[in-house]
């Protein structure tokens, strides 16, 4: 719940914005301070918890020539911050449909054929809010380890940073993402309890148990479970084999 | 390193000094149902009658429910009817499908597959594409596929969880349709968290099995990667950054026949027509009910639960919401933000400012809610430096069970979110205070979907699907089983409207049913400033919105 202002005096630092000054209060993140300063967003803000990849900004403190990057719902702000969001990274693919899709490094390469212009400089790693390792997974398709890619890139949000950094221009989460759909598609065995469950509730099996279920008064439904509760067993209509 | 301030440091040694005797002890017992119902009743904001009040409108008039909704309801349109020029159609489609989260992703891939030309299907959306609470979801979908659990089972514990509330039509289908979920996700491409050849299965509360299916704790964004990419090589038109704004309907019928759109870029907006109109537009956290944060999207504003209202739709459960119990309560810059059920299956306990638990972790959402506002009310919190409220949740105490690397293997988003701000969950505690999560009631659907009004009589042309919908949930919802819900009902509906694309013809477009609604709100009085759908909440700060001059009406 929210508090009162009163009891707990506020502190206030000075972050500029597109070059303007703005005195935000201390322990907000980049986002609600710019809201606080009386910006409304509809583009660069989407989950707002650190998963969609809406709003990387970029940003730099006086005197450090070092360009710092984050997600503006997860960065906090400091004071002498200065900030620039990127709402948007022009990523333009053709995306294949899952029939398509070849279980072959050089499938990648031939979808994305800059990936091939690497030059391994890091740049895309250390822009990454996420601190993965963007290059070392292009290495790994390059040298035919799909897998391997897909694993250093599970948690990629798409936010585009390394791609605005990357000297051969390769539209990393595009990339990523066709990876990662080669190897869910053709790399992992299908699970076999789950086909089970599916073709036993497909063949009915549950059907007379719902059935009588859903004739039963509440309360009656209600002290079958108390029971279940107390004893971990099921009446036996309830119990299908 | 602590993130910490030095007050905080110290009353986490109280959380230190206890841990490995707690770790030894016993659990604190389970409640009775009868128990559980008793917590609720006394500490649940749902009981609250101060947060609540009667819709005086509408076809649910009457109604008790949230204020705040019951406002929302009653408010004026955002277009006016006489300036709309309906002569003019932008898109005519035959599937309309409002919001593309979950709930309408799968609708989209469902309709395709069951015979209707992508060309004749429109997604729009509020943000971009996938823009949506199911990309924050971490802790996985709840589907029985365990040879130790069943439907049946899933059934229950569904029933109990929600004090016997809900729809049990509704959760048959959930629980028969989630295994296959699983499956279908899985054959697209999903990489579900696996134990050597089979899926992982994690506890959720209240949950008599282990039955979360996760991908980590990154499992909405990996399930969206890949339906996002379905729909898009399927050749599905998208319209992001346009919100719908109102249905259309037939005029004679009543029949929903499409909607208005608002570009958020320009202000202009867009009459689409259609001939089967999907609501998959979510929930309503960003109305920070009772003043709770909130764990949603951006764009959860609850846009079409007005939008179905004003064309006659029922609703259920609307007196009720859920507060996860466990959202941030420190840092300030994360409040309300999540900390996944995951984190309590996996070991972390719940702890009181005396070092003591002070409830079984794993009961229902409300359970847990409930017994956190119960020990901060009786002085048994942590209050912060801006003076919030919160009990620990003792993370690192996951690693002594699991082992070092367990927190960065099963929870990397929340290990992640903390370090940000300076603080190592596998080394110190979280504050954690209960946030607004889900709206449990919504419009009413039957099995397939359709949307009904209040007497049971289905709306023609109108379709709902995720958590804009309810029934299914009751007054509380189980971990798990709101994704098992969009996937479900998002596929029944996608299906249910490509059976009905065939039977109706291209209807007709007016706004008339907003007569009838604008007669009555004029009737008791309310302020034309008073307008919905909101699309996005305002968080501009006080001292800026005093000496606002507004140009035009833009977002």
């Amino acid at each position: 719940m929210t508090s009162s202002s009163e009891a707990h005096p506020r502190e206030y630092i000075t972050i500029y914005f597109n070059g303007e000054a703005y005195k935000v209060p201390k322990g907000l993140t980049i986002m609600k301070a710019l809201e606080y300063a009386g910006f409304r967003f509809t583009r660069g803000s989407g989950c707002r918890g650190g998963f969609c990849g809406a709003c990387p900004v970029i940003y730099r403190f006086p005197g450090d020539y070092k360009v710092r990057v984050g997600l503006a719902c997860q960065t906090a702000v400091e004071d002498g911050m200065f900030i620039s969001l990127i709402p948007y990274v022009p990523l333009v693919e053709r995306i294949p449909k899952r029939e398509e899709l070849k279980p072959e490094p050089g499938y990648v390469v031939k979808l994305f054929p800059e990936i091939s212009r690497c030059v391994s400089c890091n740049s895309c790693s250390k822009a990454c809010p996420q601190g993965l390792k963007p290059m070392d997974a292009i290495q790994a398709i390059l040298r035919g380890d799909l897998k391997k890619a897909a694993e250093l890139t599970f948690e990629c949000i798409a936010c585009g940073l390394c791609s605005l950094r990357c000297p051969a221009e390769i539209r990393h989460h595009a990339v990523f993402r066709l990876v990662g759909r080669v190897v869910g598609v053709h790399y992992i065995s299908r699970a076999k309890s789950v086909e089970t469950r599916v073709r036993e509730i497909e063949s009915g099996k549950y059907n007379k148990a719902f059935e009588t279920l859903l004739s039963m008064p509440m309360s009656e439904v209600r002290k079958i479970y108390e029971e279940f509760m107390k004893t971990g067993r099921l009446p036996e209509f309830l119990e299908v084999k | 390193m602590s993130g910490y301030p030095p007050e905080m440091r110290k009353l986490i040694q109280v959380v230190e000094d206890t841990r490995k005797e707690r770790l030894k002890a016993p659990p604190p017992k389970r409640l009775t149902l009868a128990e559980r119902d008793a917590l609720v009743k006394v500490w649940h904001p749902d009981y609250k009658p101060e947060f609540k009040r009667a819709v005086r409108i509408g076809p649910c008039k009457g109604m008790v429910m949230y204020s705040v909704m019951a406002d929302l309801l009653e408010s004026w349109p955002i277009v006016k009817p006489s300036e709309v020029d309906l002569s003019h159609v932008d898109y005519d489609v035959d599937v309309l499908i409002i919001g593309s989260g979950g709930a309408g992703l799968t609708a989209a891939w469902w309709a395709v597959k069951s015979g209707v030309d992508p060309s004749n299907v429109l997604i729009v959306t509020k943000l971009r594409l996938g823009d949506s609470n199911t990309v924050k979801y971490q802790s996985g979908t709840q589907a029985a596929t365990a040879p130790d659990d069943s439907p049946i089972i899933h059934f229950l514990d569904t029933l109990a969880g929600a004090h016997f509330t809900n729809n049990p039509k509704l959760v048959r289908v959930l629980v028969e349709e989630a295994p296959f979920i699983i499956k279908w996700l899985e054959e697209l491409g999903v990489r579900w968290s696996r134990v050597g050849d089979d899926v992982e299965r994690v506890s959720g509360g209240g949950a008599s099995r282990p039955r979360l299916h996760c991908a980590g704790d990154y499992t909405g964004l990996e399930v969206m990667r890949v339906l996002k990419d379905e729909v898009r090589s399927m050749g599905i038109p998208v319209l992001e950054f346009h919100p719908a704004v109102e249905l259309l309907t037939e005029p004679e019928t009543g029949a929903v026949s499409g909607a208005v759109l608002l570009n958020l870029d320009t202000g202009e907006y867009k009459v689409v027509r259609s001939k089967v109109t999907i609501i998959a537009t979510g929930g309503c956290g960003r109305l920070h009910i009772a003043g709770f944060p909130t764990t949603n999207h951006y764009g959860a504003t609850a846009d079409g639960l007005v939008l179905a209202y004003r064309v006659g739709a029922g609703l259920v459960d609307m007196d009720t919401l859920q507060y996860h119990p466990t959202g941030v309560a420190w840092p300030e810059a994360i409040l309300g933000e999540l900390i996944p059920e995951k984190t309590r299956s996996v070991g972390a306990q719940l702890v009181n400012v005396r070092g003591q638990r002070f409830i079984y972790e794993l009961e229902p959402r409300d359970v847990v809610a409930s017994a956190e506002i119960r020990e901060c009310a009786e002085g048994r919190g942590v209050i912060t430096p801006t003076g919030t409220c919160g009990v620990w949740l003792d993370t690192p105490l996951i690693e002594m069970i699991h082992g070092p690397g367990a927190v960065k293997r099963e929870l990397p988003a929340l290990y992640r979110m903390f370090l940000r701000h300076g603080i190592d969950i596998t080394e110190e505690p979280i504050l954690t205070y209960p946030t607004l999560h889900y709206q449990n009631g919504g419009v009413m659907i039957d099995e397939w979907t359709h949307v009904l009004r209040p007497s049971g009589e289905t709306i023609k042309g109108l379709l709902a699907a995720g958590e804009v919908a309810g029934g299914i949930h009751g007054k509380n919802r189980l971990a798990g089983n709101s994704t098992a819900d969009i996937f479900v009902f998002g596929k029944r509906a996608g299906i249910t409207a490509a059976k009905l694309v065939k039977e109706l013809h291209k209807p007709r477009i007016s706004l008339n049913h907003l007569e009838h609604y604008m007669n009555e709100l004029r009737s008791i009085g309310v302020p034309e400033t008073r307008r919905a759908p909101i699309i996005l909440p305002d968080y501009r700060g006080e001292t800026v919105l005093k000496r606002i001059i507004k140009l035009t009406f833009t977002y």
